[in-house]
């Protein structure tokens, strides 16, 4: 079947590979050429990895997807009794991030992986397809555009032939691209030093999860040992105060709220005495869903941002953007109309949990220099973990690569 | 350069081309990747764009373009014609069940706006329908879903069915059968939970209340921002399902919407209506023709016509217009005016869909504040009838009486009294001009807010 065939039926929705026979795909076509020094990268990551998870006390919960545990259970035949609980720990942890990822990345990565292997040649007609793949992720066309031109450029100065080594080289521009703007910036979130509020302002357009996200946000914290205040300021939308509420109680935290229709700066207010009384370490402020070209909506938030900044000097110490990662190329015009009115500081990727890629904070990145700190990968109340732009992006295109070495290693 | 509308992007090419004093097949072939380019940008999807792409290069290709004196312009037609006939030609209505109730679901994923449009849905079903819609809240997933629609039924009052979160949302559905006989309510709404198109179990659900509601139309709850992902998710709800129409959401933003064209290409399903607003009313019915034009970035006149006919009272705007021109035009008739271009809707989104508009820089966020017309309002009803027919009348104290009264100052009445002689003028010297009276345009009050 041609490599056009394949990518038309998949793009139809017709019967798609299976994970073991594209694992197997990418054995074949791509072990031999693997070069070392992608290797040890990946096998320096994973080391990393390992570490950052032990530090955190991940519980293994009863009911692991069948997946996870065909897999834990690979991994786990050669590890030592000692080691068994971290190994654990660290794939429960790392395969939730993968499970949600999972649908994203199964039919993009088998799509990078079918082109590197149906092309043989890297051609006009490689570039095309790739190109292709890129915008159907909602990368958006310029950021594609200059990606395949710095693609191109790549291949000529290498004088690479062949598509096999193709695969790495995509991923490694890619990851490029979202660090171009700073190598090592810090990613984690601007927290306060003990004995002061931390305050979180939460923005953005209407039914992106803003209120389920912060809801995710207060179980984390409160995780952490920290106490957690939250603000109802959706004080428009029906039933937004009640939402928050019940999350507030899932997660046990306080909820300040007003009547539904009053004034949001007014609840911002109300909550930073209360949090500046109670001494709390985080409080996180909802807001009503607003699409940014309502001007008055946008003028509203200011000042919701301003009354915050004026009742505790300093905060808000973040501002996050929820963006669906099912959106378009509006997403673009979210961020920049956003960090116009309240300066961003990150975004949380939504329901990253679909089949929508959320390519455009690729080139948000690019643009404004907004780094994604969250993604959002579910309804539970534990699905929201923190970004990492190269698991992002080898998880959207180099899957192959990272299993293989994974196995490999134990 | 993100946002530019297809107009423009062609007569860049065009620039390039003319001079060469013929087109070749060449220069269609730019044009068709500018062609690509906008409706990528409007995240119409990418295998539709391409098959639509080819269709119009066969049209543009042939003799059409090729002879024509406007070669952009022309392309510019055809795909607007394409693209409109692609979102399907006539209005679908509502389908009606013989046997009452109708029963209507909402469906879609989370975030789209199944809850709001439930509410303005059934707003339009009672206004223009007549009928006695029944609010079911079969939503027991999402924290709060419940009382959503219960706010709503009571902004909108109207009833609302609901059995907590504790139910399955099947035996919601069949108690609120039942009760909607009992009630004689004529239309059952089920607001469903939104849900991923990938979620075997919430999908399964989904079904299980289709069999036992055996509903008259299947409502997809689609947001107008969507992206690439459209045409998936559109599919697998249709699949499943078999919906019977498309509500696309959170129209009033700037998107452009090409998620219309995919979903409407994949499943072949009319898009029924369009969310427009947060208020309850805020549900038009869809217009292919303009969501062609919205797509390519080219404005909406057609949509601002309709609103000035529903709105404006013909009688009265004739009579404003011969005041003017007879120079027997008071603040009353100004107050007047006003009046009736508010009843058109939130200013600035008339302005937007005025073409050429959202691109003129500086325009583009020359957002006219309600709350001045607000105040121009309070002056002018602070005067006396006679001061408002003799503006001349106004001495200092006058204006320091209408200032306190209107909550205003002295130098805002002062603008506005200045503004309005201003205008005067202005009429006096169109209508020299135009004749008798034949000047249709009125003068625009723009000017007072600036």
């Amino acid at each position: 079947m041609s490599w056009f065939k394949k990518l038309k039926q998949k793009l139809t929705g017709a019967p798609e590979t299976t994970e073991e026979q594209l694992v197997e795909d990418v054995v074949v076509e791509e072990k031999p050429e693997l070069d070392q020094r992608e290797e040890s990268a990946v096998e320096q990551e994973e080391v990393e990895e390992l570490e950052e998870v032990v530090e955190v006390e991940a519980e293994v919960e009863e009911q692991e997807e069948q997946a996870e545990m065909t897999m834990l259970d690979s991994i786990l035949e050669d590890v030592p009794e000692d080691k068994k609980k971290e190994v654990e720990e660290e794939v429960s942890l790392f395969g939730k991030f993968k499970l949600g990822l999972a649908k994203t990345r199964d039919s993009f990565t088998s799509k990078i992986n079918d082109l590197v292997a149906q092309f043989r040649e890297v051609d006009e007609e490689f570039f095309e397809e790739l190109e292709e793949v890129l915008l159907q992720a909602d990368v958006g066309f310029e950021t594609v555009m200059e990606l395949i031109d710095e693609l191109e450029m790549e291949v000529k100065r290498q004088n690479i032939k062949d598509t096999s080594g193709m695969q790495s080289l995509i991923s490694e521009k890619l990851v490029d691209i979202y660090n171009a703007a700073g190598d090592d910036e810090d990613m984690s979130l601007n927290m306060q030093p003990e004995g002061e509020t931390t305050v979180i302002l939460m923005v953005g357009v209407n039914g992106v999860g803003k209120t389920t996200t912060i809801g995710k946000l207060a179980a984390r914290f409160q995780k952490e040992g920290k106490t957690v205040m939250l603000a109802a300021g959706d004080t428009f939308r029906a039933g937004a105060i009640d939402q928050l509420v019940v999350w507030g109680e899932r997660a046990g935290v306080e909820v300040i709220r007003q009547a539904e229709g009053s004034d949001p700066a007014a609840v911002m207010f109300d909550a930073i005495q209360a949090a500046k009384k109670r001494k709390v370490d985080v409080l996180i402020c909802d807001t009503a869903g607003r699409l940014q070209n309502k001007v008055n909506l946008m003028t509203e938030l200011e000042k919701i941002h301003r009354v915050i900044g004026r009742e505790l000097p300093g905060a808000p110490h973040e501002v996050l953007l929820a963006l669906d990662a099912t959106t378009g190329q509006n997403a673009l015009v979210q961020a920049e109309t956003f960090k116009e009115a309240t300066d961003v500081t990150g975004i949380v990727l939504t329901k990253l949990d679909g089949t929508a890629k959320g390519g455009i904070v690729l080139a948000i990145r690019k643009k404004m220099n907004i780094p994604v700190k969250f993604v959002g990968l579910g309804e539970g109340i534990d699905d929201l973990q923190p970004f990492d732009p190269d698991k992002y992006v080898y998880g959207l295109f180099a899957d192959g690569l990272e299993m293989e070495s994974v196995t490999e290693d134990k | 350069m993100a946002f530019q509308g297809l107009a423009e992007r062609l007569q860049a090419t065009m620039q390039k081309i003319t001079g060469k004093g013929k087109i070749t097949e060449q220069d269609v072939k730019d044009m068709m990747r500018e062609v690509r380019f906008a409706l990528i940008e409007a995240d119409v999807n990418l295998k539709v764009v391409k098959k639509f792409v080819k269709t119009v290069s066969e049209r543009a290709i042939g003799q059409e373009v090729m002879k024509s004196l406007t070669p952009g312009q022309q392309v510019v037609k055809i795909v607007k014609d394409e693209l409109t006939e692609l979102m399907g030609g006539e209005q679908n209505p509502i389908q009606f069940s013989r046997k009452p109730p109708t029963v209507i679901m909402m469906v879609g994923l989370q975030g789209a706006g199944k809850t709001t449009t439930t509410g303005k849905l059934a707003t339009v079903l009672r206004k223009k329908h007549n009928r006695k819609p029944l609010l079911v809240a079969a939503d027991v997933y999402r924290p709060a879903a419940i009382q959503q629609l219960e706010t709503l039924g009571k902004q909108i009052d109207m009833p609302v069915f609901s059995l907590g979160t504790d139910v399955s949302p099947v035996e919601i559905t069949r108690q609120a059968l039942e009760h909607a006989k009992e009630e004689h309510q004529d239309v059952v709404m089920i607001d469903t939970a939104g849900r991923l198109h990938v979620d075997e179990n919430l999908m399964q659900e989904l079904v299980d209340i289709k069999e036992l509601a055996q509903p008259d139309e299947i409502f997809l709850v689609v947001d107008a921002m969507t992206g690439q992902d459209a045409v998936n998710v559109a599919k697998s709800f249709d699949d499943a399902l078999g919906v019977t129409g498309v509500v696309l959401t959170k129209l009033d933003g700037d998107t452009r919407g090409g998620a219309a064209l995919s979903i409407r290409e994949v499943t072949g399903k009319p898009i029924k209506f369009v969310g427009m607003g947060e208020k309850m009313d805020a549900l038009e019915p869809f217009h292919p023709e303009r969501m062609a034009s919205r797509i390519l970035g080219m404005g909406d006149v057609m949509s601002l016509i309709e609103k000035a006919q529903a709105n404006v009272d013909e009688e009265k705007a004739k009579e404003l217009e011969d005041k003017f021109m007879n120079q027997t035009f008071t603040l009353d008739d100004f107050l007047e005016q006003m009046d009736q271009v508010k009843k058109m809707g939130p200013l600035d989104e008339l302005l937007k869909m005025i073409p050429g508009m959202n691109k003129m820089k500086g325009l583009e966020n020359a957002q006219v504040d309600e709350k001045q017309m607000g105040q121009i309002e309070a002056i002018i009803r602070s005067m006396t009838p006679e001061e408002r027919t003799f503006p001349e009348k106004m001495n200092a104290s006058r204006k320091k009486r209408v200032a306190t009264g209107s909550g205003t100052t002295i130098s805002q009445v002062n603008r506005l009294l200045k503004q309005f002689e201003d205008m005067k003028k202005m009429v006096k010297q169109m209508s020299g001009m135009a004749g008798k009276g034949k000047k249709k345009k009125m003068p625009s009050f723009d000017q007072f807010f600036k």
